[in-house]
């Protein structure tokens, strides 16, 4: 019988993360890339519990709490920032919105 | 009695009041309150001496602290004054004299726009000089050492909207600033040799120590002498300073602050007296000085000028004394000297005053029926000054070639060039007051200065710079007839400027009795400061001393019948004499110039170039250096999140091949 191995899931977090960070890339939309950063964030959170299962060690499952506060954080802060940009502009394009350009 | 802070503290507190409501004093208010704060200081300087007279041999010493002025680690310095014979002595003739002039001056300047301005500088002058006496260490009497240097300057240059007056000002400044430099690195290295810049501990360590130590203190001391007190080679300020108005020249540059070379190198006296070679230096440099300033005040006809000639050769003198260990002598001469030569500048004044602003002696003549007490005064300074003996410039002068006599090497050779400066300063002495008061008729009557007696053409030229000076002064001075015109009848001065006159009159014909050579006991001033003076020179034997008194009045009277044939009996044409090397004062003067304006600029251009290119170079390389390198990098940053993000992850994955790498190696 084909059984998941513990590496499968790892692959699996591979493949999310980097569908992730080649979002956050080549997209404009700010809401598509705030997506692809929650990919990322939860592809590493899948390897953090794959470990903690793997090693038998619950500090893994700790730091998945902490990611989970810290992008909900992130959420709230991003999503004011991308609302507050929608209202003043058409449309929502990252870059449009360039003003640090050196 | 603890009333020494009065001394310095009076004329400060004078000069603050000036400062804050001389405005409003005004004329001639502000020049009484002047004068009041410098003769309340002399006051102070008479009680603090009678206190010290009490004294018994060598503890007249009263040393006040007042404040720890600069407390760091070892380098302790305190803002304490020292009387003791010395400085007590200079203290006397600084406020004395130093009132009197005021006294003139108040008079003098009548009128004067800037009146009250310049009593707050004449106050604040008498202060740092006193300091400079009073001060009980290095540090401090450098304090006053600058102060008098920038009284000086700000004096010099008191009618400074005459360009050649405001030069003036700046040459002497930067000429003293060379001197000053002598005057830190000795400092400098007093400090690292004794561990202390205070005088008394210097005295009572000074006998310890290495001969070459010893003599490079007193070159880099005798270097700031030169310069306050005008010796070769930085003399040239001084006739320049003539610039600034008579009661100055009068007071500054010739009674007081010209002597603080001398008073300085008498307070070190200790460790001059290990100073082997470098006191011939001094004394010969007096000796050349005295020789060449006396010759080129043959020449000069602005009458200020050969005064200010005078000083410098009169102060070469003192440097004489000083290198041979004379410092009694030097002291007497000092003193008689600032009472004959602040009465001839006063009188000097007072001919000027009222001969509407003229300086130039060939316009002058006959004064004599004119202003007898300004005659008879500067009479007795001529007698002074000439050495003619009962008079005080007899004594001390004579005083001085005693002395020189009998240092070795070549004593001789050195009182030979002081005999023949000397029989000069006679000479010129009565050239001036010939041309002055006596001569065959009243010069200003005949108009123009066309009819001046014939001068060579380069002589003309060498007063001309003097000439633009009072054209300066007679625009400030509106209310003096503006030119000297033929149908000039000049009028004696006031009061307030002939009883100054009197005063020193008085004084530079019986100051002499100071220190008579006849006796052991009627050397009062040798006996009066012999504590605070190291290295006694020996004086000839009586009767070698008699016969060179008797050389010297011998030449005395040649100089003064030599220019009695010259100038009023006219046996002699002047013209041969006055050669125009001797108006030029032997070129030294235009060599300095040509060698600064020309090589000099150019090296000093170099060391420009240099700094603007190679020292600001590197500073302005570094920044445009940084600035470079900033606007390569700043194509980076674009402003595009997603670049960033790129960015962000390109790190992570060079991090992680890096951290493979490293582990499977």
């Amino acid at each position: 019988m084909f059984t998941f191995g513990d590496s499968w899931y790892l692959v699996l977090a591979a493949i999310i993360f980097a569908i992730g960070a080649v979002g956050l890339v080549v997209r404009r939309n700010p809401l598509v890339m705030f997506m692809c950063v929650e990919l990322m964030l939860n592809a590493v959170n899948l390897t953090f519990v794959t470990f903690s299962t793997l090693l038998d060690d619950v500090g893994g499952q700790t730091a998945v709490f902490f990611v989970l506060v810290v992008a909900a954080a992130e959420v709230v802060v991003g999503l004011a920032i991308i609302v507050a940009i929608m209202r003043r502009r058409e449309g929502a394009n990252a870059d449009d919105v360039s003003l640090m350009r050196g | 009695m603890e009333l020494i802070w009065l001394i310095p503290a009076l004329p400060v507190a004078g000069f603050l009041v000036l400062v804050l409501a001389g405005r409003r004093l005004g004329d001639p208010a502000a020049g009484w309150v002047a004068s009041a704060a410098v003769a309340g200081a002399f006051v102070a300087s008479v009680l603090v001496w009678v206190t010290l007279l009490g004294d018994a041999d060598g503890t007249r010493q009263v040393s006040q602290t007042l404040w720890e002025w600069i407390p760091a680690d070892s380098f302790q310095v305190s803002f304490g004054l020292l009387a003791d014979e010395l400085s007590i002595l200079m203290c006397l003739f600084i406020t004395g004299v130093g009132a009197l002039i005021h006294v003139y001056a108040i008079a003098y300047m009548r009128g004067d726009p800037d009146f009250p301005r310049f009593f707050t500088y004449l106050n604040l002058f008498v202060a740092s000089m006193l300091l400079l006496v009073l001060g009980d260490n290095l540090i401090l009497t450098f304090l006053g050492w600058e102060g008098v240097g920038a009284c000086s300057y700000l004096l010099i240059s008191f009618w400074f909207t005459d360009p050649a007056n405001a030069s003036a000002g700046k040459k002497a400044f930067v000429t003293n600033r060379i001197g000053d430099f002598g005057y830190m690195l000795g400092t400098f290295l007093v400090f690292v040799t004794f561990g202390t810049v205070d005088y008394l501990q210097i005295d009572a360590a000074a006998p310890g120590i290495a001969g070459g130590t010893a003599t490079a203190i007193a070159l880099l001391f005798f270097l700031a002498a030169t310069g306050k007190s005008a010796q070769l080679p930085l003399f040239v300020w001084l006739p320049d300073a003539m610039a600034g108005p008579t009661p100055v020249s009068a007071l500054i540059h010739a009674a007081t602050m010209v002597t603080s070379g001398v008073f300085l190198l008498t307070r070190l006296s200790p460790i001059l007296e290990a100073a082997g070679w470098a006191n011939d230096l001094i004394a010969w440099v007096g000796a050349v000085t005295a020789l060449l300033a006396a010759g080129a005040a043959v020449a000069q006809n602005d009458i200020k000028k050969v005064l200010a000639y005078s000083t410098v050769s009169q102060l070469g003198f003192m440097f004489i004394a000083v290198g041979s260990q004379n410092y009694v002598g030097a002291l007497f001469h000092m003193i008689t000297h600032a009472f004959f030569k602040a009465l001839l500048f006063l009188g000097a004044g007072a001919v000027i005053y009222s001969m509407a602003h003229e300086q130039d002696m060939r316009r002058y003549g006959q004064l004599r029926r004119y202003l007898p007490v300004t005659f008879g005064t500067m009479f007795v300074g001529w007698l002074a000054i000439s050495g003619i003996p009962p008079f005080s410039g007899f004594w001390s002068k004579d005083e001085i070639l005693a002395g020189s006599y009998t240092v070795k090497p070549a004593g001789q050779l050195l009182w030979i060039v002081g005999i023949i400066a000397a029989v000069l300063t006679a000479f010129y002495m009565t050239r001036m007051m010939i041309m002055t008061f006596a001569g065959g008729r009243e010069e200003w009557r005949t108009e123009g200065p066309e009819s001046l007696p014939e001068v060579p053409a380069d002589v003309a030229d060498a007063t001309e710079h003097a000439d633009s000076a009072h054209a300066g002064h007679d625009d400030h001075d509106a209310h003096h007839d503006h030119h000297l015109t033929p149908d000039h009848t000049p009028r004696e001065s006031p009061v307030l400027m002939l009883a100054p006159l009197v005063v020193l009159a008085a004084f530079a014909a019986v100051a002499g009795v100071l220190n008579l050579p006849f006796a052991k006991s009627l050397h009062f001033l040798e006996h009066w400061v012999e504590p605070v003076i190291e290295g006694e020179g020996e004086l000839p034997p009586g009767v070698v001393q008699w016969i060179l008194a008797l050389v010297s009045i011998a030449g005395a009277f040649t100089g003064v019948w030599f220019a009695w044939r010259v100038y009023q009996q006219r046996r002699v044409d002047r013209t041969r004499l006055e050669q125009p090397v001797l108006a030029h004062a032997w070129y030294i003067d235009d060599t300095y110039a040509e060698v600064v304006g020309g090589p000099g600029e150019a090296a000093f251009q170099a060391a420009a170039d240099f700094d603007h290119e190679v020292v600001d170079g590197a500073v302005r390389g570094v920044g445009g250096g940084a600035l470079g390198l900033g606007r390569a990098f700043r194509g980076l940053q674009t402003g595009f999140v997603r670049s960033y993000a790129f960015g962000i992850g390109l790190g992570a994955v060079a991090l992680v091949v890096f951290a493979v790498l490293r582990m499977s190696l």
